[in-house]
């Protein structure tokens, strides 16, 4: 038996992997904008003159414009992600794909690899640690990115794993994120990815007034919905907003005593202060976002990796994200019947996609949308989004710096937000007084073809998004 | 009134309009760039004639690059721009 699965090159691995024409090979975003596996992985695929593949990516980054270069030679044919920032999504957006990309969300994407709706034939693993076997982790290495959740799904499903590394450590890697009885091949490099665009070095809150005065408004509405008491449990996003709520909940909690369960999600220094200061018992870790979370997760016992589909499937038995009290969300759009945008911008062309949002949105007890009334002249609520990527009936409130409208369907929390004298208005209202600021904007033009399916977290279709030709 | 000399107002940061203005020999000569074009580009050309009407400029050049601003700012930009390039 041979004692370790070391080749000497990416090159090898792909060719021992059994890679062929019209395959499907995947990646996962620990490494984010800093990623260097993907561009690495399929330019040694494309000099080796495979062609037609499917890249089931769980997000791509501007980083990954080389991948563009690929669509157009016709090495990759087939995208499926979670969410793509702007600079890939203008391209999609502009029609280099044949075929529409199919968004899937971070809980619907391990659901479809383990019910084989979305098979994946050579999984790709950025292992900013791995020892010769395969065992990896990502709490430790030079290019350390704390949790790696979203590629274990990948890990235990794919046909054949090939584990990345540049911090070959000696076998047994003990504290292993994946285990090496997944694990085919290991390739060492230089570098997989650069540090400084993997994790932020400090996420800050905003600075902005208007910013400021959602996150209070959004604080205060979580006091007074009767979520906020022991056990509580919260997710937030890394937004400038989102984490200055965040803040104002520290507060509130600290000052009444309050103990909750835990926080979730992509993790923030923010929200390790929160466990650190006795907010939470524990967090629940998919994806870490600053030099703290991964400092934290890779010291603090009660700071735990979980997987993808741990984290949000709607197939698991259960999943951290149907335990939730209360979700802060963004949005791009909202509209009058509460149904959130955050695929397309202004003009409907890609720059983002639903990672979590809809899961959580689904999962949690309070979803909570918080966003200001207008960016740059355009109001954030419209009569119908571009693209639907959460359902209205998961949202149940929108605070905004001019008010907060709260979804009909909830009428508990309407009751209580307006028994606190919470400024509460009716979401017509809200989209008036906007349009008494902005002007009302005429409407957009129609696209064209469907360049994208969104596809919702039980894998039904819930919107398709259109070209927009290009400027 | 008249432009007499190029002048410029407002900023390109996000939510602000960065306007220049100059003397034309004949009429009125706008240029729009705007990052909400589809939305608001008519409108913002229609308030701008006004603007200018109101100001009684009959003879300009006048170039915006708005980043999304609101009409009160572009009204202030507009006018700053005027009182400079009228140059007295």
């Amino acid at each position: 038996m041979k004692n370790h699965k070391v080749v000497a090159s990416l090159e090898e691995a792909i060719r021992l992997s059994g890679l062929k024409d019209g395959m499907t090979v995947s990646f996962h975003h620990h490494l984010r904008n800093g990623d260097h596996v993907l561009n690495m992985v399929m330019e040694a695929i494309a000099q080796m003159g495979i062609h037609d593949l499917t890249v089931n990516a769980s997000s791509l980054f501007d980083i990954h414009a080389p991948l563009l270069r690929h669509i157009e030679n016709g090495v990759v044919t087939h995208l499926k992600t979670n969410y793509m920032s702007g600079g890939i999504g203008r391209a999609i957006s502009a029609g280099i794909l044949a075929d529409p990309v199919e968004f899937r969300t971070h809980g619907g994407r391990p659901s479809d690899i383990e019910l084989g709706r979305t098979p994946i034939d050579v999984a790709f693993i950025a292992a900013p640690t791995a020892d010769p076997m395969g065992n990896c982790t990502g709490k430790y290495g030079k290019s350390a990115c704390g949790s790696l959740g979203y590629a274990i799904p990948d890990a235990m499903n794919a046909q054949k794993v090939v584990v990345v590394t540049d911090n070959l450590a000696a076998y047994p890697l003990t504290d292993w994120s994946i285990p090496e009885i997944y694990v085919d091949y290991v390739v060492a490099v230089d570098a997989i990815g650069d540090p400084a665009g993997i994790v932020s070095g400090t996420t800050r809150i905003t600075r902005d007034p208007v910013g400021l005065v959602m996150a209070d408004r959004a604080a205060q509405v979580i006091r007074h919905s009767g979520l906020l008491k022991d056990g509580f449990s919260f997710q937030t996003g890394a937004g400038g907003a989102s984490l200055a709520a965040a803040k104002y909940l520290r507060d509130i909690m600290l000052r009444e005593k309050i103990h909750g369960s835990f926080g979730s999600g992509g993790i923030t220094g923010y929200l390790v202060d929160m466990l650190n200061d006795g907010c939470f018992e524990a967090l629940m870790d998919v994806q870490c976002f600053d030099l703290k979370a991964v400092e934290s997760i890779r010291t603090n016992p009660r700071h735990h990796e979980i997987s993808a589909s741990h984290y949000a499937s709607p197939s698991a038995r259960s999943a951290v994200v149907d335990s939730l009290d209360v979700v802060i969300l963004g949005a791009t759009e909202i509209d009058t019947d509460f149904n959130v945008n955050v695929h397309t911008d202004s003009n409907g062309s890609i720059m983002g996609g639903s990672g979590g949002h809809s899961d959580t949105a689904a999962g949690a007890k309070l979803s909570m949308i918080i966003a200001p009334m207008f960016r740059a002249r355009l109001p954030i609520i419209t009569d119908r989004v571009k693209c639907i990527s959460t359902p209205g009936r998961d949202i149940d409130v929108l605070v905004t710096q001019g008010g907060i409208a709260v979804n009909p369907k909830n009428q508990e929390l309407l009751l209580r937000l307006k028994d606190a004298g919470l400024p509460v208005v009716d979401i017509h209202d809200l989209k008036e007084m906007v349009e008494r600021t902005t002007g009302t904007p005429a409407p957009v033009r129609e696209g064209g073809r469907v360049v994208a399916n969104v596809i919702y977290r039980d894998g039904t279709l819930l919107d398709t998004i259109r070209s927009v030709p290009a400027k | 009134m008249e432009i007499i000399k190029r002048a410029i107002a407002g900023t390109l940061e996000s939510s602000d309009a960065y306007v220049e203005i100059e003397p034309n020999a004949r009429g009125i000569r706008c240029e729009l760039e705007s990052v909400v074009e589809q939305q608001f580009g008519d409108n913002i050309r229609g308030l701008v004639e006004e603007i200018l009407a109101d100001c009684g400029v009959e003879n300009a050049k006048i170039h915006i690059i708005d980043r999304g601003a609101l009409e009160c700012v572009i009204r202030a930009r507009v006018e700053a721009a005027v009182m400079r390039g009228k140059g007295e």
